[in-house]
């Protein structure tokens, strides 16, 4: 019985360098992103996560152009294609009377566009799947230190600025009433969103990164009515999804990234169901009540 | 005008609004040390804007707002500005006042959770503190918001709309609240609607339409001809209205281009 549950999900992580590689990214990534996924969430801005992701790609796309499937000018152009999309978006909607959610649509729809035609112009289609859906099995040395410093930059940012993000989320204008951190704790956040974007378009791909990001968190939201302890939730989900994922892809030759994802999409299906919050226990328990 | 010993506040032909056009125009005046003011006003008159230019919110389009250094903030923003879904605890909302004493990165001491216990249960809230707060009734939600501003200590403390949706309850706990900070010598600004509230409870009125109506003792200031006066301000927006005719001389802090933008 050991034997079985060691050969099945120990052993492949033992006997195979690219599994541990796949297993210390996906899991570092666990721990940057959904945090980030959870204030994502809170702030109601879940979809810009999806839509900052695509922008990441004309950035990742002239990095491929010029230098090839190189690592780190992809990393460094998605990184700086995020961060303008980011700012600008941020910026227009100060500056005019659109919204940050329009002009991010905006910005998002036209990188996608420009990113797939940059690809286009130079690779193959394996080429464009490669940059649209990660390769978590095929991270490198080089890939994992790029994660590692992403990740502890996303770290470090986070908890240094905790308290200030949570009081722009609950209640900003008492955050503009003792602080000037405001404004430059939105930027500093979409900032950390890039990062983590970026990061994880290494293991999972510019479509899929923002899987890891979003899906544990709104499964998180289900059991738990913290905020601190709503961020711990996600990333135990989000590191279980990752093991999950990689194990499924390796018993059942599935690709590992969209495994990873969907594994995080079955538990948020399940904390739909059974969360504290969810639909089983606010509708079940209907009718039941305590005296006054 | 610089602040004299007494002003906690002082504005100086103060003009504040959006898209160059006045939402309080040319104010001028000073808020004393001490002072319990209410600012009342009816919707559209510019109370919450001066609020928001008093804690440096709002950048004034001309004149300015000028604070005594020791007069610390705590501000009390209109609760519709809050969200009440995000998941936190009463006993969280209530730390957040410790930022003025721990800001961003200091750590929260033993002593410091004492003071927040204090402060819950200074206002009623024993027993409420681990209470999520998209569970709390309106009244509760500004009791806790209170305990925050007990909590912020500070020196000069701003209430905007604080008695809006509660029970007479609630509003008597809060009153007395407000009464004992006005002991201890805060200076307090609170806008209040109710002017039967006003005339029991502050000293001190500063009646807004849009411009200043009158500012002084509240006997005076809610006189049938102030009130007659506050009541016939436009609230509307003219947008072929004449740019304001400027009087610069001895303002330093008018530039040209503010000057510009100014309208009456």
């Amino acid at each position: 019985m050991i034997d079985a549950i060691y050969g099945f999900a120990i052993a492949p992580f033992v006997e195979f360098t690219f599994m541990q590689r796949a297993l210390a990214g996906a899991l570092m990534l666990s721990i940057s992103a959904s945090p980030v996924g959870v204030f994502l969430m809170l702030r109601r801005m879940s979809l810009t996560g999806d839509a900052m992701s695509h922008a990441i790609l004309p950035g990742v796309a002239v990095g491929f152009l010029l230098f090839g499937l190189d690592l780190v000018p992809m990393t460094v152009g998605g990184l700086i294609a995020g961060l303008i999309v980011a700012f600008g978006a941020g910026a227009i909607s100060r500056l005019t009377s659109q919204r940050e959610d329009a002009s991010l649509a905006a910005f998002h729809l036209i990188s996608l566009a420009l990113g797939v035609l940059i690809v286009s112009m130079r690779g193959s289609s394996i080429d464009l799947m490669h940059v649209l859906f990660g390769s978590v099995l095929g991270l490198t040395d080089e890939a994992i230190t790029v994660i590692a410093v992403i990740v502890v930059t996303s770290l470090v940012a986070m908890s240094t600025f905790w308290r200030a993000l949570v009081a722009e989320c609950l209640d900003p204008l008492f955050l503009r009433s003792v602080s000037r951190l405001g404004p430059a704790v939105h930027f500093l956040f979409l900032g950390v969103v890039v990062l983590n974007l970026v990061g994880g378009f290494l293991a999972l791909g510019t479509l899929l990164s923002v899987g890891l990001m979003m899906l544990p968190a709104a499964a998180a939201r289900f059991w738990t009515s913290r905020v601190e302890t709503m961020a711990l939730t996600a990333i135990a989900i989000a590191a279980a999804s990752s093991i999950s994922g990689l194990l499924l892809s390796y018993h059942a030759a599935l690709p590992a990234g969209p495994a990873i994802v969907l594994s995080a999409g079955a538990v948020y299906v399940v904390s739909l169901a059974f969360g504290t919050t969810g639909i089983l226990n606010s509708h079940t328990t209907k009718g039941q009540h305590r005296t006054a | 005008m610089a602040p004299e010993e007494n002003d906690a506040l002082v504005f100086t032909d103060l003009t504040l609004g959006y898209n160059s056009h006045p939402a309080v125009h040319h104010l001028s005046g000073r808020l004393k040390k001490g002072s319990l003011t209410a600012i009342i006003g009816a919707n559209g008159s510019g109370k919450s804007t001066l609020m928001k230019a008093m804690i440096g919110m709002l950048r004034p389009m001309s004149g300015s707002v000028t604070r005594a250094p020791d007069q610390t903030i705590a501000y009390l923003a209109q609760q519709t500005e809050l969200d009440r879904h995000f998941p936190a605890r009463v006993v969280d909302l209530v730390s957040l006042g410790l930022w003025n004493t721990r800001g961003l990165l200091g750590r929260h001491r033993r002593e410091d959770k004492a003071r927040v216990q204090k402060a819950i249960d200074t206002v009623g809230l024993s027993g409420f503190e681990h209470r999520v707060l998209d569970t709390l009734s309106g009244g509760q939600l500004q009791r806790a918001l209170f305990a925050r501003v007990l909590v912020q200590d500070a020196q000069l403390i701003l209430l905007d709309e604080p008695f809006n949706a509660i029970d007479t309850r609630t509003l008597t706990d809060l009153i007395v609240l407000i009464g004992k900070w006005h002991r201890e010598g805060r200076t307090i600004a609170v806008v209040v609607h109710d002017h039967e509230l006003v005339r029991a409870h502050f000293p001190q009125s500063l009646l807004l339409a849009r411009e200043l109506i009158a500012w002084g003792d509240t006997a005076e200031v809610l006189s049938a001809g102030n009130l007659d006066r506050a009541s016939h301000f436009r609230e509307t927006w003219d947008e072929s209205a004449p740019w304001c005719d400027l009087d610069v001389a001895g303002l330093p802090d008018l530039d040209g281009q503010d000057a510009e933008r100014h309208r009456a």
